[in-house]
């Protein structure tokens, strides 16, 4: 049995919560029948008000109870740090460590061990909170996102700063977009749609396997006669990239959360499930192998691929991610959805239409 | 992303000096108001000026340069934010509303306009 445990961050759901087709209470209860107990929220989409006007205690309350109604884990806030709220001007060095330390203790009142950085923000303000963070119980974890990756100078810096501030309130968050090993099929049928030849398309998906310099990838579709949504679909390849899994190995005792980042799970008629871009089958060893012990939280990201085509089905894709990831770390139960994922929201429209 | 959501159909109606719909922000979390650069409402073609909408949310309605400092209220996350056009009114029937919005996003190198555009009916 694998130390590692599984979780979903709400974002998956976003496409449903943004309707109000699904509450806080249907999010919380699908990610718990499937298992998924570690629960990790972007602040703001969760709480309305944070972080400009606050987040009511009655909503926090309501947080508290759920997670302890369905045996949740609070895992971690990402917060944003709006550093260009201020037309024509970056946020002064001081007001931006004293945002991040709202959030810190944000994360604390939530409950939460983590609380997520953006991978644009400089270590400079993460390593002046870090203390802040330690007398809060609270770890800082930047999120290595694509295009950056673990070799990446960015990251390096951060990592250096992490080590000579001493503090290990401070740390990453690795999203597993960065090793895309296959152009995104739904990735592909977008472009598709919005009108890129099918040659083309077909191209660059070659292309991405073959493992071809985007650089390469955007000139040869420029000489096939692409133009506009073909130059995009190229220009993808600057963005992503197959870097590989095994990179994380140096830096685990700094990698406490991972985004299970996935953008359409296929699930073949035995009921096997995979991400067809993302080897999650590797990804897992290789955690397994840094002796990793925290939480995989489902990161859906197809919805935004899809919703021109298709009303996003997002609970479905969360379902099969973790079938797909308990299979992987060896649990002998098939996660399986016992409720409506969207009995909450039936009800409260129930008790709104008899009111 | 949620672009074609933007527009609350079924929300358009008439308001003292002009019209109203409900907009949402097509982004997976809300944004303070000072990051909201504009926004643009085009009525059966014809594009109205930045200085006749005004934005409202729980009770507080703002003109777009009001916005721009405001940095205690936001627009949340999926919140239905009432988008009023003082244009002195429209003829009751089909219109066809075009809702762009330009905000800022720090982590973003460039600043997106999302827009969407829906056939509301306006009742007599």
């Amino acid at each position: 049995m694998s130390k590692i445990k599984r979780g979903v961050s709400l974002y998956s759901y976003q496409n449903e919560t943004f309707q109000g087709k699904m509450t806080l209470e249907d999010c919380i209860r699908t990610s718990a029948e499937l298992g998924a107990r570690g629960i990790e929220i972007i602040g703001e989409q969760t709480f309305w008000g944070w972080p400009e006007y606050g987040a009511a205690d009655a909503d926090v309350e309501n947080w508290h109870r759920l997670i302890k109604q369905y045996d949740c884990t609070p895992v971690s806030h990402d917060f944003m740090l709006d550093y260009k709220r201020y037309k024509g001007r970056i946020m002064p060095f001081d007001e931006q460590v004293a945002s991040v330390k709202r959030d810190i203790e944000f994360g604390a009142r939530l409950g939460m061990k983590f609380i997520r950085a953006l991978v644009s923000i400089a270590p400079e303000v993460l390593v002046a909170a870090a203390p802040h963070a330690e007398e809060h119980g609270i770890k800082i974890l930047i999120e290595v996102h694509a295009p950056l990756h673990f070799d990446h100078p960015w990251i390096v810096r951060h990592a250096e700063a992490f080590e000579k501030s001493g503090s290990d309130a401070l740390g990453f968050l690795p999203d597993m977009g960065m090793f895309l090993h296959a152009f995104p099929p739904v990735w592909k049928e977008k472009f598709l749609r919005i009108g890129v030849p099918r040659n083309i398309a077909d191209y660059i998906e070659k292309a991405y396997a073959d493992r071809v310099l985007s650089e390469y990838v955007i000139l040869e579709v420029q000489e096939m006669g692409g133009t506009g949504p073909a130059i995009a679909m190229a220009e993808t390849l600057r963005h992503n990239a197959a870097f590989e899994p095994k990179r994380m190995l140096d830096y685990m005792p700094r990698i406490h959360n991972i985004h299970g980042k996935f953008y359409q799970m296929m699930e073949d008629t035995n009921g096997d499930c995979v991400e067809p871009s993302i080897p999650y089958d590797e990804i897992v060893k290789v955690l397994q192998q840094g002796g990793y012990e925290g939480y995989i939280c489902s990161e859906y990201e197809g919805n935004r691929w899809i919703e021109d085509a298709e009303e996003p089905d997002s609970v479905e894709q969360v379902r099969r991610q973790q079938v797909m990831l308990a299979k992987l770390l060896g649990e002998a139960e098939v996660p399986t959805i016992k409720t409506s994922p969207t009995a909450s929201a039936d009800a409260e429209a129930t008790r709104e239409a008899a009111e | 992303m949620m672009d074609n959501k933007m527009i609350v159909e079924g929300s358009l109606q008439s308001e003292d000096g002009g019209f109203s719909f409900l907009g949402r922000l097509p982004y997976y979390r809300g944004l303070g108001l000072s990051m909201i650069e504009d926004i643009q409402v085009t009525v059966d073609g014809e594009v109205q000026s930045r200085e006749s909408v005004r934005f409202s949310v729980r009770g507080k309605t703002y003109t777009l340069d009001e916005m721009e400092t405001v940095y205690d209220d936001r627009w949340n996350f999926g919140e239905k934010a009432k988008i009023i056009v003082l244009n002195g009114g429209l003829a009751a029937g089909d219109h066809q509303i075009t809702f762009a919005v330009r905000y800022r996003v720090s982590y973003l190198p460039f600043v997106p306009t999302t827009k969407d555009t829906k056939d509301l009916a306006l009742a007599a």
